[in-house]
């Protein structure tokens, strides 16, 4: 188990590399130039200035040159400043990453939960009216754009009918406590749930429908298992089997999901943090922000591997 | 017990005829069995014609798509704007119809791409076997992997000047919509790939590839002959599933200011103009909303009913 945990680490780290050099040249290749934005906000910079302060920032250095050097700080984990905020990236990244952890940990909760409630009782009863009446929910739930239903639940419940706060974190003046914070979240987690509950109910339908025409099941049937102790002993846990995977694989798809949803309800979490680095040529963020939404995505992809590895028995881990 | 559809009068000719029914026979008539698909096909077919007649739809109204008309802002619908006009005066319903036509091409263009490339991967991984399949797979599985749309986002930020393109191509609307397709192909291809790689393998392994390579047939020749035909269902399947996908990535690029750029319209650049005026025009963000909905579930539906008619044993997922 340690030598496999040990080999996904590495070829992680691998795709890690190479990774952040792919996304160091696309920065490079966004609009924008470090220099030009600084000599914009001095009109008193001559050209030998600027020459200089190319010089001095390493901008006249082949592509490689910068990349590797650049590797080389980031290595000590020094990441340079934000430009628009002034501040180390790390300052401004850290509590970006708290917030999305938040806002994805409670949507993963929720969805999974529904998705699996809904998964379940659709495959038990597969064809009835309420089997459909659940795949028609998931295909909505699949086919409806993120931002849309941002839009709607914004629209109904703050616009509409005042209930709920259409963005921001907490109450500007207020006692920012728990219920107050707890008001702000309750749309983006709706939002995120709705966009992700439909693709896993599906899921989980198939999975255990497969699993319950099994020969064990039939097996465990004709031993006198009763249908609760076949379900939730026999079948559940190996039909959850592809299901847990493709859960943590879906962490990627997670993070987009959680930047449209920031974007619209105006949380400071890493998915708007990144959107608006970009949009303002914040080179180092932009870079660093990627960077961590990479890293934070294979390490999920590894945690799958050994969910995987470890929830089924037939797998073998060399 | 399963309900036991009737034969159709063509399945009785072609028995009546001692002809076989052939395959695609046989899973046209599965797929006309499914009632959802087949209102899901004939709804696309009435949106197709929506997009397709904004030109007529001008001509008949007399009205224009990028005519603004400020004194005639926020219009409810009228005999002149079907639908009324939105924040600039514009007609609505003309609107409508040209961000179909963005919607409805940049999903079969970007999923036919993505069909391409991915076929091209899974062919040769299934036929090449060894270090080049375990590369591609690699690469494969790393791109499923990454956080796609922060990444699609920078891709959709880069400044093509330097790349070297002119600026007159960079700023054209045929360098924006291009753009947008190659970004879309860029990471929609992982399914088809596997789906192709998995289904040369197999076929590898059957009798007739096995006679033609040993009659001493090129790789190019087994695999545009007697691979590649044969894997036509998993990439019909897969890319009518993918184009729903792929409506979404677009109109959520164009919603956040990085794909189709006004005064094109799109569904989804429509909708970022809309967002500002929700609580003063909350129609204007409605409309295209509701199309794009309707556009990928109907898509989505006719994707799950052809997985269905091509592969009844496989449970959809």
């Amino acid at each position: 188990m340690l030598s496999f945990i040990a080999s996904r680490l590495l070829q992680s780290a691998i795709v890690l590399l190479v990774m952040s050099f792919v996304i160091y040249t696309l920065i490079g290749l966004m609009p924008g130039d470090p220099i030009d934005i600084m000599v914009n906000s001095n009109p008193g910079y001559t050209a030998q200035d600027v020459a200089r302060l190319r010089a001095q920032y390493g901008l006249d250095q082949p592509l490689l040159t910068r990349y590797w050097s650049w590797l080389q700080s980031a290595a000590v984990l020094d990441f340079g400043y934000s430009r628009t905020y002034s501040q180390p990236v790390w300052v401004i990244l850290v509590p970006a990453l708290i917030q999305t952890g938040k806002l994805v940990g409670l949507s993963f909760v929720v969805f999974t939960a529904l998705a699996m409630t809904m998964g379940i009782t659709a495959a038990l009863t597969k064809d009835s009216i309420l089997d459909r009446g659940i795949n028609l929910l998931a295909f909505a739930g699949i086919s409806l754009p993120v931002f849309f239903l941002a839009l709607l639940l914004i629209y109904l419940f703050a616009v509409r009918w005042g209930y709920l706060p259409a963005s921001g974190m907490f109450t500007i003046g207020g006692s920012g406590d728990l219920i107050d914070t707890a008001k702000y979240f309750v749309l983006p987690v709706l939002t995120l749930t709705a966009a992700f509950a439909g693709r896993f109910t599906r899921f989980t339908r198939a999975s255990m429908i497969e699993v319950l025409r099994m020969d064990y099941i039939r097996t465990a049937r004709a031993k006198g298992a009763g249908p609760l102790r076949v379900v939730f002993k026999h079948a559940l846990r190996n039909a959850m089997i592809p299901v847990v995977t493709v859960l943590a694989l879906s962490f990627g798809g997670l993070l987009g999901g959680a930047l449209i949803t920031e974007t619209m309800f105006a949380q400071r979490g890493m998915g708007k943090l990144i959107f608006d680095a970009v949009m303002g040529n914040d080179f180092n963020l932009a870079l660093m922000g990627l960077l961590f939404a990479t890293t934070a995505t294979l390490l999920s992809n590894l945690m799958a591997d050994i969910a995987y590895a470890w929830l089924d028995p037939r797998i073998s881990l060399s | 017990m399963t309900k036991q559809t009737p034969l159709p009068k063509s399945a009785v000719a072609s028995v009546l005829a001692d002809k076989p029914e052939s395959v695609w026979e046989l899973r046209w008539r599965r797929l006309q069995g499914n009632r959802v698909a087949m209102c899901s096909g004939v709804l696309l077919i009435f949106l197709a014609l929506f997009a397709a007649s904004a030109p007529v739809y001008e001509q008949v109204m007399g009205v224009d798509v990028n005519n603004t008309d400020l004194l005639n802002r926020f219009a409810a619908p009228s005999l002149q704007h079907l639908l009324g006009t939105d924040e600039a005066g514009r007609d609505m319903m003309a609107r409508l119809m040209y961000g179909g036509r963005i919607s409805l091409l940049v999903g079969l263009l970007g999923a036919f791409s993505a069909a391409m490339v991915g076929t091209l991967i899974g062919l040769l991984a299934g036929y090449y076997r060894g270090r080049t399949e375990s590369l591609l797979m690699r690469i494969t599985d790393g791109v499923i992997a990454l956080p796609l749309l922060p990444l699609l986002i920078v891709f959709a930020a880069i400044d093509l000047q330097k790349l070297g393109f002119s600026p007159e191509f960079v700023r054209s609307s045929a360098a924006n919509f291009y753009r947008i397709v190659f970004i879309i192909a860029l990471v929609e291809w992982t399914t088809v790939a596997r789906l192709v790689r998995a289904c040369t393998l197999s076929l590898m392994s059957r009798e007739f590839v096995l006679a033609a390579r040993a009659q001493g047939a090129s790789a190019r020749h087994i695999l545009s002959v007697h691979i590649l035909p044969n894997t036509a269902s998993p990439i019909i399947v897969a890319l009518s599933l993918a184009v729903g996908q792929i409506i979404l990535l677009e109109s959520t690029l164009s919603f956040l200011g990085l794909g189709i750029q006004p005064p094109t319209p799109s569904w989804g650049n429509m909708l970022s103009n809309a967002q500002e005026l929700i609580s003063r025009a909350p129609e204007l963000a409605f409309y295209p909303g509701f199309l794009i909905f309707i556009t990928v579930i109907a898509v989505n539906f006719l994707g799950d009913g052809l997985q269905d008619a091509f592969d009844p044993r496989a449970e959809s997922t």
